[in-house]
């Protein structure tokens, strides 16, 4: 809980550093801030705290949620050194970062629903703007106004879902709602369930899955690749785990009713996200439709619905996360002309081999290839899945991997194709990217070779 | 410990290769491959046939799911880790003479590659047998995609995305597997042959087990990645793809199928005995009509491997005793093969049997070791590969007298082609529009003579490798006989 107001204050500051005149100190506030932050939520380990009669939780799920999307956010940061320099309204986007921060933290936590919508509506408009922050840029507008549309109009669904169940279960608290169901089993009315699929519906726009991700790669297209890389790694995080939560707590007992209809969202979702990123030359937008494609892995957890779901879905979001934090330094590094394709790659490994390896290290994770995390990752939630006895769906999975396995490798063989005169110079990855690279490369080999530290936490 | 050094020899040398210079890496490689080479000479001295699980590590990795860090050697392991680390020196030794744009890369990758294998061959839990698995593919590749002909890039992606297919398959299969031990879930080998299974269950993970090992090994219909990927690959790709790492589909039979799923092999194996001989039959007729020498080793490649095949599948001593021989003999005369495409394709630029003629009279050390090496993969008499061939139809005879009799046809075909390739290089008139062949350097003298000795020796006094190999062979064999 100090640890969330730790983070709105720092916020505030960021925003305030700009009239008060200490933006130069802004950076390292910011950093040791998240460091600090980090430490608060190891604190509070174990003491599963509620607050606010009961509107926030931190049990250990929401504290390792939390203290994860903190770390992300700071592996972020150090990718995105330059952009605060140079850009002239750091201090707005500082606070814009951390204020996402702050809605994430709650969305993880909430244990009534109303801290769920807030949680998300602190999270959604700020990124709204950022979205939108590359004002020049045509395409960043259309990103902007598209999120946003969408966005409205999912929270819309989860709104009437909201409004439904309560209607039934006269609270929004998410334990009172839970009590309601089991005892009211047999009759439930109709509405209740009409409120849980329109719930479902948003959440599902709101991670992006098939049949609702249409609005993701022209948004993840179109944003700026620093906002990109946070919407697809630590949005995606927070989302899950308030899915998660939410059906983990409230809806579990009417798994037999939700359970085959996901299961078949998240094949879909698998399927549409690989192939259709096997057709794609852009980059940002191939990142893009795997991030969709991750989304159908992890919704695979929450089918399951078993005693290691939650630590599956936490095991997937950090793995798939940090190895993306990766391919989008690079992709950020390198497409500094607005050079975004697949094929500018051409000629990396030769020029820059260290930095290459480590790119390659980070797609060999994003396929799910041992020894990385992302290997044991999928392995976990497979395995989850297996048990819960969903067969079929990890067959598709399994599929759905081997097609990413083809686009994830034409990243690497263009890495070791000959660089031809049309591609023009490559720019050197340095400073912050390279760091942040590195990082990547050592966590997911940490996380691939003792995938022990993480797996046993919840 | 003597398992940790093997595996940790080459690994720790793989990454040192990048820091040492250009020139040198390639005698650090040797270096490393050969000592190598030395402790599983010493294993074997202290290696006692008939316990299994010697010199055994066992360490927790994942306590809390049960995934244990363990390995060990009995007879079946010993023998594929000897035929590792002896192949490994000569396929290093074989490319002294490339020119090489990256040493660092290549040596490392290969050294990598021998700790996947050598993991591969010892593991005795599931989860680590499955990491080995797919982690000798990621050097295999690389070494393919970099240092690989004209087509790599199609090519390479393929043979990857099929053989993951394949392994994902086998991983779904363990994951079940795993979920059917008994109390606290492990992936232990002794508890998988332990647990109790329906004949349903094991008709489904035989065919996920057999997809997966029959496409490594490769066998009809999933055959059609390799000749591609041998013709492509570099000759050190190819050796190592043929040499050893089909082996590891073979292996996998042997250790993880036969005593996990035998009322599936009951219930299945004659299916998959038939592809075995169609694989056998089809790939002899596809090598007779090749006018790629390589295409054609890689071909003879097929045949040779879906008898070993069929050989295990026949689920008798004598099957299994020549599958263990002939994956040895098989190993040891297709690196012998691929080196011998290998000095013709650098001396004479071209590899095409047209082109070729007339070898013979320019070479006579040459001719001799081409023609023993030859006739040792079509299985003469004191070769090597007759004792292989020998058992094993003698296995499959057995199991059902028409099968072997389809099967045999290997011999014949294969003496076929194997000589209308002979005839076609080294016979005749010299084409004159390419160079002359020169001799042998000394380098090629010691890997092709290296190479007909051990060909001589298993093929006249085979006696200590069954003797190493049989109480191993048994104790898979007596998890069947429990069944019927």
């Amino acid at each position: 809980m100090n640890a969330l107001i730790v983070i709105a204050c720092l916020g505030i500051a960021a925003m305030m550093s700009e009239v008060l005149g200490f933006k130069k100190l802004l950076l390292p506030l910011v950093a040791i801030g998240l460091i600090s932050v980090v430490g608060l939520f190891v604190m509070d380990w174990n003491t599963s705290i509620r607050y606010y009669h009961d509107m926030l939780y931190f049990d250990n799920y929401a504290i390792a949620f939390s203290a994860m999307v903190t770390v992300l956010t700071a592996l972020w940061l150090i990718m995105s050194k330059e952009y605060f320099i140079s850009t002239t309204s750091k201090a707005e986007h500082a606070a814009l970062i951390l204020f996402c921060l702050t809605g994430a933290i709650v969305m993880i936590s909430y244990s009534d629903l109303s801290m769920l919508f807030i949680g998300i509506e602190i999270l959604s408009i700020s990124l709204y703007v950022l979205a939108a922050s590359n004002k020049h840029d045509l395409r960043s507008n259309e990103a902007g106004l598209k999120y946003f549309l969408m966005g409205a109009f999912a929270t819309g669904f989860l709104l009437f879902g909201i409004t439904l169940i309560y209607g039934a279960s006269g609270s929004f608290n998410l334990q009172e709602i839970a009590n309601y169901l089991s005892k009211n089993s047999e009759h439930l009315p109709m509405f209740v369930y009409a409120g849980v699929l329109l719930m479902l519906v948003g959440l599902l726009f709101k991670v992006s899955a098939a049949p609702f991700h249409f609005w993701a790669p022209d948004v993840y297209e179109g944003s700026p690749t620093l906002v990109t890389a946070f919407m697809s790694t630590i949005v995606k995080t927070a989302a899950f785990a308030a899915f998660y939560r939410l059906f983990a707590t409230c809806f579990s007992d009417l798994s037999g009713w939700w359970g085959e209809t996901l299961a078949i969202v998240a094949a879909l979702t698998m399927l549409v996200g690989n192939v259709l990123a096997v057709m794609q030359q852009n980059f940002k937008r191939m990142l893009a439709y795997s991030s969709i494609a991750h989304a159908g892995y992890m919704l695979m957890a929450i089918v399951a619905m078993n005693h290691i779901s939650a630590g599956a879905i936490f095991l997937y979001t950090s793995a798939y996360s940090i190895a993306s934090l990766g391919a989008f330094a690079c992709l950020h590094a390198l497409g500094a002309n607005d050079n975004e394709k697949i094929i500018n790659l051409r000629g990396f490994i030769a020029k820059q081999p260290f930095n290459a390896g480590l790119l390659c290290l980070a797609m060999l994770s994003l396929a799910g290839i041992p020894p990385l995390a992302g290997f044991f990752a999928k392995y976990y939630l497979f395995y989850g899945v297996i048990q819960s006895g969903y067969l079929w769906l990890v067959l598709v999975a399994v599929l759905s991997s081997l097609i990413g396995v083809y686009y994830y490798f034409r990243v690497i063989y263009t890495m070791f194709l000959p660089r031809e005169e049309e591609d023009g110079v490559l720019p050197k990855i340095s400073g912050g990217h390279k760091i942040l690279l590195t990082i990547v490369a050592i966590l997911s080999l940490l996380m691939g070779i003792f995938p022990g530290i993480l797996q046993g936490i919840l | 410990m003597l398992t940790l050094l093997l595996l940790f020899i080459p690994l720790i040398a793989s990454p040192l290769c990048a820091v040492i210079s250009r020139d040198k890496v390639k005698y650090f490689a040797l270096v490393v491959s050969l000592l190598q080479l030395a402790a599983i000479v010493y294993a074997f001295t202290l290696f006692k046939s008939d316990i299994a699980n010697q010199f055994g590590v066992n360490y927790w990795w994942i306590q809390s799911l049960g995934i244990a860090f363990k390995a060990g050697f009995d007879g079946i392991s010993i023998l594929m880790v000897a035929l590792t680390n002896f192949l490994i020196p000569l396929i290093i030794l074989s490319s002294f003479r490339n020119e090489n744009e990256n040493p660092k890369a290549f040596y490392g990758l290969i050294l990598f590659m021998q700790f996947a294998l050598v993991g591969v061959f010892t593991a005795l839990d599931g989860f680590l047998f499955y990491v080995f698995w797919e982690l000798a593919l990621i050097p295999i590749y690389f070494i393919c995609l970099m240092w690989g002909g004209k087509d790599k890039v199609r090519i390479t992606l393929k043979f990857f995305i099929y053989t993951l297919a394949g392994s994902l398959l086998m991983l779904v299969g363990l994951i079940y597997l795993y979920l059917q031990t008994p109390g606290i879930h492990t992936f232990d080998i002794q508890s998988f042959y332990n647990v109790t299974l329906t004949p349903e269950a094991q008709g489904w993970l035989f065919w996920a087990f057999f997809i997966a090992f029959a496409i490594k090994i490769p066998i009809f219909p999933l055959h059609t990645w390799q000749p591609d990927t041998y013709t492509d690959a570099p000759t050190q790709g190819t050796m190592l793809l043929s040499g050893i790492m089909l082996k590891m589909g073979l292996y996998g039979m042997i250790r993880w199928m036969l005593p996990i799923v035998p009322i599936g092999i009951n219930e299945w194996g004659h299916f998959a005995m038939i592809l075995c001989v169609i694989s056998i039959v089809y790939s002899s007729l596809m090598a007779f009509v090749q006018k790629d020498f390589k295409r054609l080793i890689a071909y003879s490649s097929i045949a040779h491997v879906g008898l070993i095949a069929a050989g295990i599948l026949s689920l008798n001593i004598q099957g299994l005793q020549g599958a263990m021989i002939q994956m040895l003999s098989h190993g040891v005369n297709v690196v012998g093969m691929f080196f011998i495409v290998d000095i013709i394709q650098r001396k004479m630029k071209t590899r095409n049997l047209a082109e070729l003629g007339g070898l013979a009279n320019n070479s006579p050390i040459f001719t001799i070791l081409f023609m023993i090496v030859l006739l040792a993969s079509i299985a003469l008499p004191l070769t090597n590969g007759f004792v292989g061939e020998f058992l094993l139809l003698n296995g499959i005879y057995q199991y059902n007298a028409w099968i072997a009799a389809c099967a045999g046809l290997t011999v014949i075909l294969g003496s076929v082609y194997m000589l209308r390739a002979y005839q076609a290089i080294m016979l005749g008139e010299p084409n004159a529009k390419y160079t002359e062949f020169t001799g042998l350097s000394k380098i090629e003298k010691i890997i092709l003579v290296s190479i007909v000795s051990v060909i001589f020796i298993t093929g006249i006094y085979p006696k200590p490798i069954f003797m190493v190999a049989q109480p191993a062979l048994e104790d898979i064999l007596v998890h069947i006989k429990d069944i019927y």
